[in-house]
């Protein structure tokens, strides 16, 4: 039986340099911080992020570790706009590529149903079309006007998926128990490997449907996933109901970190540049 | 059947962004922002009450003259994200959406202000859902700071879908449904021969002149221009009910 579970480090050590990576969650909500705080602390460079984006995107835009940028949002919730991403746009850092919130889903799902594109009118009449060099348009509906026009949704292959959930069990079949599982699953199965979740908590197979509840909870199996990583406290600042909700208060120091190079140091010396255990401890005395 | 009490200006936007969905019958009403939200309620709660309306999560709540409930809202049914999209798609719902930038046709910028999108002088949210609302269905407009800044000539960056996009046999422009913009001065449609913005109505006490002198395209301004509905007794006192610590005040520029 295949031994699944994991360090942050064990993920990030699978990890290369250049690789398109998918991140579970959306904007700060259930989003796998620990992994995300584990890269920052790495010599990983030139990533493409694809995310319902928040945090993560920020964060490794902070770091210089972020080339590319696929997503249809930057927000941390409460604060409407990323901070560190808006700094990373206004400088010219990153390479960004748009998308609707919609047409990166179907992305996701042409990777993961293994076609090219799927159709969607999301992007005509505006800039994505224009603005993302990724995306192109197909004429002609086979069953209908050989001059309609449609957006192709490009499947958005991803080389690395990292999502963060609630329970798992050690071999990777894992629940959601807030009210959301997002595109998770999605970005699970997009991926061609790598495909990694932390969890709050580690628990037998036998316990996994009672913890969740219901089995339409049990929504990520372990033919969906490489490894497992035990992280009580994983997606924090993000929230991770019902478990914890968001931490505001550190939220907004993380955003004010971007106000300045001195500010954004003093922030990574005290919040990234330590091990995930002390982060936790520091957390949980604040 | 005004009130003798004063509404004021955001009660009468409330007001006003609640008409916005008048006669939508059974869809997702998705107003989005504080005061869209007390509008949707107050719709709702009393001319248009077979809306469905999110908690603002993955749920459609029952509960119509309240902003937050003490006990806990009324679930009615279950919509996470990728419900929401197929709502959208299924062309089944009405967004009102802000805007950084709007054009006389109805462009909207919610992205990227600055001539190089690849190096931008202001970032903004991103494209967010605007592209697929706008070409899927009913989309309305919540401006609470009226100016040049905001309505302009040309925006930088095209989020979601305007008028003149499409011909008007296009199979894709026959979905395109923008229906209102409501702001701190006025409200605003497209219901002129061109589909350029036009004056519906001015909220009391404001003139023509202030609203064309705010607007940095010109606007289609019909030769008499009435006053925006002024909210009911029975709306002013659900205003109090639906947002009783009046989280309204603050959400209008006065």
């Amino acid at each position: 039986m295949a031994d699944k579970v994991l360090t942050e480090d064990d993920v990030v050590a699978e990890l290369r340099s250049g690789m398109t990576i998918g991140i579970g969650g959306w904007a700060s909500r259930r989003k796998p911080m620990s992994i995300i705080r584990a890269i920052a602390r790495s010599s990983l460079t030139d990533l493409t992020i694809v995310a319902y984006g928040g945090a993560d995107i920020g964060l490794l835009a902070a770091t210089g570790q972020l080339s590319r940028a696929v997503y249809g949002f930057v927000s941390l919730d409460s604060i409407v706009l990323d901070p560190h991403f808006r700094a990373a746009r206004q400088a010219g850092a990153i390479i960004d590529e748009p998308f609707d919130e919609g047409l990166l889903m179907l992305g996701l799902q042409a990777a993961a149903w293994r076609v090219p594109y799927l159709p969607t009118r999301a992007g005509l009449g505006t800039d994505l079309l224009e603005l993302n060099p990724r995306l192109t348009t197909i004429q002609g509906n086979p069953y209908g006007s050989p001059d309609e026009i449609f957006v192709a949704a490009p499947a958005l292959e991803l080389d690395a998926a990292i999502c963060h959930l609630d329970r798992a069990d050690e071999r990777g079949n894992a629940c959601f128990l807030g009210p959301d599982l997002f595109f998770d699953d999605m970005f699970l199965r997009a991926a061609t490997g790598h495909r990694y979740i932390s969890v709050e908590q580690v628990i037998p197979t036998r316990d996994l449907l009672e913890e969740a509840g219901t089995e339409q909870r049990l929504r990520v199996s372990r033919m969906m996933v490489d490894g497992v990583v035990e992280r009580p406290g994983g997606a924090h600042f993000t929230e991770c109901p019902p478990d914890y909700g968001r931490d505001e208060a550190f939220q907004r120091e993380y955003a004010a970190s971007a106000a300045s190079p001195e500010a954004w140091q003093a922030f990574r010396r005290s919040w990234i540049d330590i091990d995930e255990d002390e982060y936790q401890k520091r957390v949980a005395v604040r | 059947m005004t009130d003798s009490r004063t509404a004021s200006l955001p009660d009468i936007c409330a007001v006003a962004l609640a008409e916005c969905f008048r006669g939508d019958g059974e869809i997702v009403a998705n107003p989005i922002g504080p005061l869209p939200v007390i509008g949707g309620r107050l719709a709702r709660a009393t001319f248009a009450p077979d809306l469905m309306m999110t908690d603002g999560g993955a749920l459609l709540i029952a509960d119509d003259a309240a902003f937050e409930w003490t006990e806990g809202p009324t679930v009615e049914a279950y919509n996470p994200y990728r419900s929401m999209f197929e709502v959208c798609w299924g062309g089944r719902r009405h967004v009102v959406m802000g805007a950084v930038q709007l054009d006389a046709h109805g462009n909207q910028n919610l992205a990227a202000v600055g001539s190089d999108y690849a190096r931008p002088t202001t970032q903004f949210v991103g494209f967010r859902g605007a592209p697929g609302n706008t070409i899927n269905h009913a989309t309305s407009y919540w401006i609470p700071n009226h100016s040049t800044r905001v309505f302009v000539e040309t925006v930088d960056v095209v989020t979601g879908v305007g008028w003149h996009a499409f011909a008007d046999d296009d199979a894709a422009g026959r979905l395109v449904d923008l229906r209102r913009v409501v702001t701190n001065l006025c409200v605003l449609d497209w219901d002129s021969p061109d589909r350029r913005l036009r004056l519906r109505s001015l909220h009391p006490g404001v003139t023509v002149d202030q609203v064309v002198a705010a607007t940095g395209f010109e606007l289609v301004v019909p030769d008499d221009v009435p006053i925006t509905r002024l909210p009911t007794a029975a709306e002013l006192d659900l205003l109090e009910v639906i947002d009783p610590t009046g989280v309204r005040a603050n959400q209008v520029r006065q």
